[in-house]
């Protein structure tokens, strides 16, 4: 199949320290891979340099066929093809969520407001909030203001999706709402990568399971194996404190 | 006695005392001044002023009008104000932007001329300009040429002027660019939400406001001519300039010490206004696609705008207000030629403070009205 994304050897620093090491990826066309590990093993950092928010300083990386480096020209054009959904939503306050959604599209995509509208309109229905369209960001819940996020990053019919940590900002009865509108996502066919803590939602739809610790990938497995037979005792050790 | 009865009558009883300590002020005046034969009155304002002013911005001479004085000092605060407003807006946000920047010196002098500026009272400040800065510069006769036959001297800055004919075609034409670019803005946006075209429109503005109105100098319509300043001896040893236009030194003081002292303000309200705005708006807003540009367009000026005028309004108030400083210096303004001069003169102290009060007051009121209209504006989306 084909290799959407592809990562090799890539090392990145914060000024001496060191935050990924020699990472190793590849994510084929609609395949799910969830990233999971302590905090500050470099999980969000990582997927941040796939749509280069973050700037790695050596190996490659490939994202639908375009190297990402410095003299990448149009690294706008990658960032439209690759959705992102963050843990604190970002939402821009001073826009309505349906003109949150159709923004991009109309200045990005350059589509007539109208069609813009119609697209955004229509994610929203697929997220579920569609009645609250009008309103503003502020005027929303937690739950409803990250399924309005993934509606956004859908308005650009993007190839792959991006979530870091999408439900760590949520009160828990939000949290499954969220999740459910990612299961749907996942059986529609979208490339993603999910960096989270819910376990649960990894063994419904992750692929692939990739466990992190201090910059570097210590486990990638398929999704049974990995929680049932986990090879490295990090890994084990890992699982046993959150299951 | 219900509760609103009690408010009815509490708020009655405040009025009624406030109307009868001003009936108090307003006959004790009143009295005072029988008592000494003066009497209340504006007729003044048409008798002869019979004083000087240096610097004027329309015509007037020792046998003008007390109220042609008041029109004089009037319009040189509005000059002082305006010009002072437009000044420490650009260095404010220029400053303000600089204290963000990643560059080492950049920042740190802009710190450090934040944190100086800020911290000298201001009239220190008019007087470093005035009797330090100003007073260094070289006689007519020795000044150089510093730019475009401009001569900076000791009495004055002498600039190159520009004698029009038939101004007002050029002046139309200008106000009716202003319009086009209204109407093409309102156009292209209706175009573009019918079939997303964008325009660049900064630079179809600057375009249609560059062309416009110089086609009537193009064809004649309206000309100019430059006056430039010739150097002119009226005896063995004192020279001075002639012709072009000469802006006098406490002008420029003024102008610099309010610009320089308001912009350190006016800077902090844009780099609070900026910083205001989250790391994560413009990464979701790069994340969707849109460039540099857009982001700061769309995602960050609409944001920062909202923090940054309110304050900004006060700073112009502030500013306008402290014009009155002028008095210090001798730049004939408002507060030094009428509430100064002419108060001494004609001993109307009640009318012509009042009048200058209610002045003063008016043009604040007016900022701050244009302001909220603009504050308005940017806020029209939230709800």
């Amino acid at each position: 199949m084909a290799k959407i994304i592809e990562l090799k050897k890539v090392n990145k620093w914060f000024d001496k320290f060191q935050v990924l090491k020699d990472i190793d990826l590849d994510v084929s066309s609609q395949e799910k891979i969830v990233i999971c590990g302590p905090s500050g093993s470099g999980k969000s950092t990582l997927i941040r340099c796939i749509n280069r928010l973050e700037e790695h300083q050596e190996g490659n990386i490939v994202v639908d066929g375009t190297e990402l480096s410095e003299n990448t020209k149009n690294i706008e054009k990658i960032r439209a093809e690759v959705g992102m959904v963050f843990q604190q939503f970002n939402l821009f306050p001073h826009l309505s969520v349906l003109d949150n959604c159709s923004l991009a599209p109309i200045w990005v995509k350059k589509l007539p407001k109208k069609q813009a509208e119609e697209i955004a309109m229509n994610n929203l229905k697929r997220v579920q909030i569609d009645d609250q369209a009008l309103k503003f960001p502020g005027q929303l819940s937690g739950g409803q203001q990250q399924r309005a996020a993934i509606a956004r990053a859908l308005c650009m019919e993007p190839k792959i999706m991006l979530f870091d940590e999408p439900t760590s900002a949520l009160d828990p009865e939000m949290i499954k709402e969220v999740l459910d509108v990612m299961v749907d996502l996942a059986k529609g066919g979208m490339t993603m990568i999910v960096v989270t803590h819910e376990m649960g939602f990894a063994k419904e739809v992750a692929d692939y399971m990739i466990f992190m610790d201090e910059g570097k990938i210590v486990e990638r497995a398929k999704t049974k194996e990995f929680f049932e037979n986990p090879k490295s005792d990090r890994t084990k050790l890992f699982l046993s404190q959150i299951l | 006695m219900n509760n609103k009865n009690k408010k009815y009558l509490l708020q009655s009883a405040l009025i009624l005392s406030i109307v009868s300590l001003f009936i108090f002020f307003a006959t004790n005046a009143q009295i005072n001044m029988s008592n000494r034969g003066l009497q209340f009155g504006f007729g003044f304002l048409n008798r002869e002023a019979s004083f000087d002013i240096q610097f004027t911005l329309i015509e007037y001479s020792r046998s003008s009008t007390y109220l042609r004085a008041y029109l004089v000092g009037l319009l040189n605060t509005i000059l002082v104000a305006f010009f002072g407003i437009i000044f420490a807006t650009i260095l404010g946000v220029i400053v303000g932007i600089a204290r963000l920047s990643k560059n080492y010196l950049i920042n740190n002098l802009a710190s450090a001329y934040v944190e100086f500026f800020r911290n000298l009272p201001l009239l220190l400040q008019l007087f470093f300009w005035y009797y330090a800065a100003l007073r260094v510069l070289p006689l007519p006769q020795d000044a150089g040429e510093f730019f475009f036959s401009s001569y900076l001297t000791i009495k004055a800055l002498y600039l190159p002027a520009l004698r029009w004919e038939n101004f007002y075609v050029f002046l139309t034409l200008f106000i009716i660019s202003i319009f086009l670019i209204i109407v093409t803005k309102f156009y292209t946006k209706k175009i573009q939400e019918k079939d997303g075209t964008q325009f660049p429109i900064f630079l179809i503005s600057v375009a249609i406001l560059l062309i416009l109105p110089s086609l009537s100098l193009i064809f004649g319509f309206s000309s100019f001519s430059i006056e430039k300043p010739e150097l002119l001896k009226l005896s063995e040893t004192t020279y001075t300039f002639e012709g072009g236009l000469e802006i006098p030194p406490e002008f420029i003081a003024l102008l610099f010490a309010l610009s320089l002292y308001t912009a350190t303000f006016i800077a902090e309200c844009v780099r609070a206004g900026i910083e205001a705005i989250g790391k994560g708006q413009k990464e979701a807003a790069a994340s969707l696609g849109l460039n540099p540009n857009l982001v700061l367009k769309l995602i960050v000026m609409p944001q920062a705008l909202r923090v940054i005028i309110p304050p900004t309004t006060n700073q112009y108030l502030n500013l306008t207000k402290n014009s009155s400083l002028a008095s210090a210096i001798a730049y004939p303004d408002l507060a030094l030629v009428f509430a100064g001069t002419a108060l001494m003169q004609t001993g109307k102290a009640i009318e012509i403070v009042s009048m200058v009060m209610f002045t003063y007051l008016l043009l604040s009121i007016l900022t701050s009205v244009l302001m909220n209209w603009y504050n308005k504006k940017q806020q029209i989306t939230e709800k």
